[in-house]
């Protein structure tokens, strides 16, 4: 493929990953670590929501609300409802601001709503939730969260951010089994990749793997991926060298060679034949003789022959 | 961190230092050859100064109604470090005559990883610097920083736990360990430093930058890899 025919399929490709990976609908779960954040490519996702004209309610648990609109403009801005959990989660300072009921309920009552019109929900982060609420809880709240309602007016979309490191296997995987997208950001040489698993209902999970940046206005840019190192790319006017040519043994047995070899008696099998051969001499041992000639200083005792028992 | 403190009182920064692992003399004498008076700076009220050693002593000679930021030794279910950070928003309270005195405020910890071995959960330490992060950085538009230890090849769950968390909450991480190679004379260590600013638009491709370093009596030099004036 040459680089052009690349940046070409690729752009098709940069919106046919942000679109299709919002209308499959359900959960899309968005794995980062701590070298590749995972929050941009998160808000590029939020406003691609809010440009298809939907509302995006986030749940903010790990930043502030201004920090989380910066670089958003202010249509975008306008479509976002902040549920703000990062002042006081805890409820600590008691001075009544903490949402109510701490961060469950503020779960529960994005199921609970009524307004209607599909609405996209923004949980920054999954991990805090994890790290905070039981995992069952938190998977059975997103899981009626993300139902697909029959209504199509009331379609509930929910893009989940989780920090991979901290958690152990089993926690992931669950989330993972709730999501109909997962997105697993990682890179090489400074540029970010996305390695997506679609699972569309009644098909096949497939992969697809792409390398982007994210501009400051949340937009996303596509890359042709690191520049490598020229691989060596084998010479196509070598034929293949076939192994099988020219060997010293046989690969495979004739008919009559796997019946001779099948047929064999194999040495210390016991058959009554052989009891029987060896029993009566045959004709061919009556030729078979020892020879011994003793020197003059042989010693033929038969009760020490090696002459090494000490008497 | 000695660094960072006698950075910070030197820029004019109200500072609040909770200091868990050494005496506050110890911070001085390091700070003296820095070039900053810790006691100077504590009597004219720019730094706040948390002495671990001293005070998980006197929390148990006090009565036990009066809130004490290091509490969490007395209770038996350490459930969170509420009272550290009342502390702490208390000490960087902005009060009117010092309003005009000092530029932004400054939280250093020194340092989180001695917590968990306090038997605090790595969730209750997350949560502490959350709340920190939230009066001290966005309340107050101050700075924040924490030293963390790597567990390295000894699997500590909990450690990796606080160590991937902060990471994940810090805009900036400065990452300092050995040389792969083992130790050396002239080259004492190497320093990663990783920028997790995403929204800025500079350079992005400088997000992380690796030095090594050599520590001198009264400040380090640091040079690029490979670059050290004995190999050259």
């Amino acid at each position: 493929m040459t680089p052009s025919e690349g940046v070409g399929r690729g752009v098709e490709s940069v919106l046919e990953m942000l679109e299709s990976l919002l209308a499959l609908g359900g959960m899309v779960l968005l794995r980062d670590s701590v070298e590749w954040e995972g929050r941009s490519l998160l808000k590029a996702l939020i406003k691609k929501s809010a440009l298809y004209g939907e509302q995006v309610h986030v749940l903010g648990c790990e930043v502030s609300e201004e920090e989380f609109r910066e670089g958003f403009d202010s249509s975008i801005n306008s479509r976002l409802v902040y549920h703000d959990l990062f002042r006081d989660p805890l409820n600590w300072s008691k001075t009544g601001e903490a949402l109510p009921g701490g961060p469950l309920e503020a779960l529960r009552a994005l199921c609970g709503r009524t307004d209607p019109g599909p609405i996209t929900v923004a949980l920054d982060s999954l991990s805090w939730l994890l790290l905070h609420l039981p995992c069952t809880t938190l998977c059975q709240a997103l899981h009626a969260l993300s139902r697909q309602d029959p209504c199509p007016g009331k379609q509930v979309r929910v893009l989940g951010l989780l920090h991979e490191e901290l958690h152990g296997p089993g926690p992931v995987r669950t989330l993972s089994s709730l999501a109909q997208a997962e997105v697993t950001l990682s890179g090489a040489m400074g540029q970010a990749s996305a390695h997506i698993l679609y699972r569309r209902p009644r098909q096949h999970p497939t992969h697809q793997t792409q390398w982007f940046s994210i501009l400051p206005d949340f937009s996303l840019d596509l890359q042709g991926g690191p520049l490598l190192e020229p691989q060596p790319q084998p010479d196509p006017h070598t034929p293949p060298v076939d192994p099988t040519n020219h060997l010293t043994f046989n690969l495979r047995l004739s008919k009559k060679e796997r019946e001779a070899k099948d047929s064999l008696a194999l040495p210390f099998q016991f058959s009554s034949e052989k009891q029987q051969a060896l029993l009566r001499p045959g004709p061919g041992q009556a030729t078979s003789h020892i020879f011994y000639e003793p020197d003059t200083y042989d010693d033929l005792d038969q009760e020490d022959p090696d002459d090494d028992l000490d008497v | 961190m000695h660094h960072f403190l006698s950075f910070y009182l030197k820029a004019n920064c109200k500072v609040c230092f909770v200091a868990l692992i050494q005496s506050f003399s110890h911070y001085n004498i390091v700070g003296q050859k820095l070039g900053v008076s810790l006691t100077a700076a504590r009597e004219r009220r720019q730094l706040v100064f948390l002495e671990g050693l001293k005070s998980a002593v006197d929390i148990f000679f006090r009565p036990q109604e009066e809130p004490h930021p290091l509490q969490f030794l007395r209770e038996a279910n350490t459930r969170n470090l509420q009272p550290l950070y009342e502390f702490v928003r208390e000490a960087l309270k902005p009060t009117d005559e010092e309003e005009a005195a000092w530029r932004c405020p400054v939280l250093l910890v020194d340092d989180l990883s001695v917590l968990l071995s306090l038997g605090v959960g790595a969730v209750a330490v997350l949560d502490f610097i959350h709340y920190c992060r939230a009066t001290v950085c966005w309340e107050r538009k101050g700075n924040i920083v924490a030293l963390v230890h790597d567990s390295g090849d000894a699997e500590d769950e909990e450690n990796d736990i606080l160590l991937n968390g902060l990471s994940h909450q810090s805009h900036l991480i400065l990452r300092a360990e050995g040389l792969a190679t083992g130790f050396c004379k002239d080259v004492h260590g190497q320093l990663k430093i990783l920028w997790r600013r995403p929204s800025q638009p500079t350079a992005p491709r400088d997000r992380s930058l690796t030095y090594q370093y050599k520590i001198q009596d009264k400040s380090v030099s640091f040079f690029a890899k490979g670059m050290s004036p004995a190999v050259l």
